[in-house]
């Protein structure tokens, strides 16, 4: 896995740039990805909207603190679409494709990267038929309602299950928040930091025989610490 | 024309934990011995070193370890009447891929088995008299008894180095132990494992409650041990990354921690990797195996003469392989005739997650996979069924296996799974959650078994296995019986809430959600060629060269977890098959 977490963030490059003097000519190496200047590899630039606008209301910035979009989720998501997973790589994807009892799990031909490109569609166009706009312009109380309505599959679009679209980014939005900042979310561990996880410390040796709070923050697998 | 190999003595087709002890025990006695692996090689350096294999997107959500479902998969159903859908993303169980198999990404609980679970069909008869045997239930004795195989579970505990508190040595009760256990030859390996909180809590509720908890037998290392083979394990830091994952700290009991390191020294034996084995080939008279054919890396078929063998892969491909080399007869469950396939059995699985106020710190990420306290007032015939209707039972535990927020957060019932509310219930809830259950025997049912697809074939163009499976009314009735003393246990915890999954009456197999890895039957053992498809010696009725390991040879599934009867069975067969097979080749039992 390569990742950016290695790389120093721009005020500690800006910072080393000034210690080493203006005279040093070498070009810097390129920005390291934010969520300011991310360019999606997988996403188009609606489809990115869209998918900033939902990781926003599936995981909000609140009191509580940052969201899935300031943790860098979307950044995740896209990166995981580079991935085997995202062409149904380790599902089995052969047909014939029939429906069957919910208990017996996923049977649609459609992998992740398919269904992100169709349900996107399909919800930006029933967005559009009914408030003129895409899902990213509407307010967050209007989005929260479209969303709750596919979760509840009272919305639905003839191409595409909603409600699995629903499933795939509300489970990939929260692998991005707490998943390894490796993967391109969970930026300086804000996933691990809101609920006290401690990472990758991996070490309870002496803590696990008694109740009380674990005094360390969360340890990245770049050995970073939060 | 395929490529032939030069003959081995013994090739054993899949290299787990079954694999792993028969290739020894045949490399020890001398035979030239040849593992098949359809999976890559893996070590613990450099495979799950530290930090690179503590990684919940790439283990857990990714299914780093896991067999790879576009290659081959199973598909399912309920009942015979229903069209079968693949198993096209993992859940319920969790087989795995690669050297080791799933004892990489196993928990480590290492139990035995009760000694009248080996004769239920006759204990249960004896007890409660034939008629309380539900017509569509298929009862069997196992062919074997406990004594016999006591000795071959007592080297499997001290190869795997198993954390524990004896509760019986050789008759004598000792305090501490689980009180109904069946007599051990020894104390466990090693002392048991630092209770998390969990099972803190699990413990003193139970004895509240007049229940006599016992540390759950684990095979993840409480002490630097070193097993009789000379490899070594190291005590286990409870860092929190068990089941789906490899073991940094060579803590959990592998075939790569105890067994190969000293396996891979001798100069005859050999392991192939990439090697897929399509099916076993016979003579021409069907009654002896010629050895297998694979297909290699390359996509090559290649043929491998043998002298014996062994089917060691995981219980879903043992089974297929007995149905595609069409070896003895496939069940058919509306003549109830035939055996390959029958008896196919599961576990069923109440899981409930406790939430606990602010001041009780659970820390759900720190935890070992087979670290525990449980109580057996509700396993096997530890407790009268006259009065309750039902066969079976199962164990009740609190484990704290270990768990990151990928692998998902627990979350009280009525909580949005989404937005602030989500996420102040995860804040809120995160360390002071914990999760107890109880994990109860399938019993075999006429209509419940194992057969090829009709139409889904995997990537080698072979049928892929058929699963018809469901819960049936009997062990729907134990489930609710257990699932209300499980919550009895939860709320003398203190939980201020649970919420989970309480198997009752009405409830149906659901693939979706992970419960146990633990399926069974399907080549059953016994005494009857009629009903059971290898004699007590897992050794073919059919094919005498031929043995067949795994929980396939289940009669019937059980409430405790399966690794450690596999592992004794296997070092039973092994055992036999040197001092008996080797010696007067042919059947060991007249069929």
């Amino acid at each position: 896995m390569t990742g950016n977490g290695d790389v120093p963030d721009r005020s500690r490059r800006d910072f080393l740039k000034q210690a080493a003097g203006a005279a040093v000519a070498a070009p810097l190496p390129p920005p390291h990805p934010t969520e300011q200047n991310y360019k999606p590899s997988f996403f188009s630039a609606a489809e990115w909207a869209f998918l900033n606008a939902a990781c926003a209301r599936l995981i909000p910035e609140d009191e509580l603190g940052p969201g899935a979009v300031q943790a860098g989720v979307p950044q995740f998501i896209d990166r995981q679409m580079s991935t085997p997973w995202a062409d149904g790589g380790i599902w089995y994807m052969q047909g014939p494709f029939i429906a069957a009892k919910p208990e017996f799990g996923y049977q649609s031909a459609l992998t992740p990267k398919q269904t992100y490109r169709i349900g996107i569609k399909a919800i930006d166009a029933l967005c559009q038929a009914a408030n003129g706009k895409p899902f990213a312009a509407l307010q967050p109380a209007q989005q929260d309602e479209m969303l709750k309505q596919i979760e509840a599959g009272t919305l639905t679009s003839p191409e595409i299950s909603l409600k699995n679209f629903f499933a795939l980014i509300l489970k990939n939005t929260q692998e991005g928040f707490f998943g390894d900042p490796a993967y391109g979310g969970n930026k300086d561990m804000v996933g691990w930091k809101l609920i006290g996880h401690p990472g990758v410390r991996a070490d309870y040796l002496e803590w696990v025989g008694e109740a009380k709070p674990y005094p360390y923050g969360p340890v990245s697998l770049y050995g970073k610490r939060g | 024309m395929p490529i032939r190999n030069k003959p081995v003595d013994a090739v054993i087709v899949g290299f787990g934990w079954t694999g792993a002890i028969m290739a020894i025990e045949l490399a020890e006695a001398g035979l030239e011995v040849l593992a098949l692996e359809r999976g890559d090689d893996a070590h613990t350096v450099p495979d799950w070193a530290y930090p690179k294999v503590v990684d919940e997107i790439a283990q857990s959500a990714r299914n780093g370890l896991l067999q790879n479902l576009a290659k081959t998969t199973v598909t399912l159903r309920h009942s015979k009447d229903e069209v079968a859908v693949p198993y096209r993303q993992m859940g319920s169980f969790k087989p795995g891929q690669g050297v080791g198999g799933a004892g990489i990404h196993w928990s480590g609980v290492h139990s035995r088995v009760m000694p009248e679970e080996l004769r239920l069909k006759s204990h249960v008869t004896e007890r409660y008299g034939r008629k309380f045997i539900p017509a569509e239930m298929q009862l069997q004795d196992w062919g074997i008894d406990y004594d016999e195989l006591e000795p071959h579970f007592d080297r499997f505990e001290q190869v795997c180095g198993t954390s524990g508190k004896a509760g019986n040595i050789k008759g004598v009760k000792h305090e501490g132990g689980n009180p109904f256990e069946a007599p051990r030859s020894n104390e466990y390996p090693l002392p048991p494992l630092t209770d998390p909180p969990t099972s803190r809590l699990f413990a003193k509720a139970c004895v509240d409650l007049g229940y006599k908890p016992y540390p759950l037998p684990a095979s993840n290392a409480s002490r630097p041990y070193t097993n009789p083979y000379g490899c070594q394990l190291g005590p286990c830091n409870f860092c929190g990354f068990c089941s789906d994952y490899g073991c940094i700290n060579y803590s959990k009991a592998s075939p790569q921690t105890t067994i190969l390191p000293a396996l891979y020294r001798k100069p005859n034996f050999t392991l192939r990797t990439n090697a897929h084995v399509l099916r076993v080939n016979r003579d021409a008279s069907g009654k002896q195996a010629t050895g297998v054919t694979y297909i290699d890396a390359e996509g090559r078929e290649v043929e491998q003469p043998a002298g014996i063998v062994v089917l060691a892969a995981f219980h879903l491909h043992n089974v297929r392989l007995m149905l595609s080399s069409k070896i003895g007869t496939p069940y058919d469950p509306v003549s109830g005739e035939g055996t390959v396939g029958r008896n196919f059995c599961y576990q069923l699985i109440n899981s409930v997650n406790l939430f606990f106020d602010p001041d009780v710190m659970v820390n759900q990420f720190m935890g070992a996979g087979g670290v525990g306290q449980a109580i057996e007032e509700f396993n096997a015939d530890n407790f009268d069924h006259g009065p309750l209707g039902f066969i079976g039972g199962g164990v009740i535990w609190g484990r704290q296996t270990g768990n990151g927020p990928v692998r998902g957060i627990p979350v009280p019932a009525g909580t949005p799974l989404w937005g602030s509310g989500w996420k102040k219930a995860v804040k809120e809830n995160y360390l002071h959650s914990g999760r107890i259950e109880s994990q109860l025997s399938n019993m075999a049912y006429r209509g419940c078994y194992l057969d090829l697809d009709p139409t889904y074939k995997d990537a080698y163009g072979e049928p892929l296995l058929r699963m018809t499976l469901n819960w049936q009314e009997n062990d729907l009735l134990m489930s609710e019986y257990v699932g209300a003393k499980l919550m009895e246990i939860g709320h003398a915890m203190g939980a201020k809430s649970i919420s989970g999954r309480l198997l009752k009456r009405g409830s149906s197999w659901d693939s979706r959600a992970y419960q146990s890895t633990h399926i069974n039957g399907g080549t059953a053992m016994g005494s009857d060629p009629k009903t059971s498809v290898v004699n007590k010696y897992l050794q073919s009725w059919d094919v005498p060269n031929l043995f067949i390991l795994g929980a396939n040879v289940f009669a019937h599934g059980i409430g405790y977890n399966p690794t450690g009867l596999v592992g004794g069975l296997a070092y039973w067969a092994a055992a036999n098959l040197r001092s008996r097979y080797l010696r007067n080749p042919g059947p060991m039992v007249p069929a």
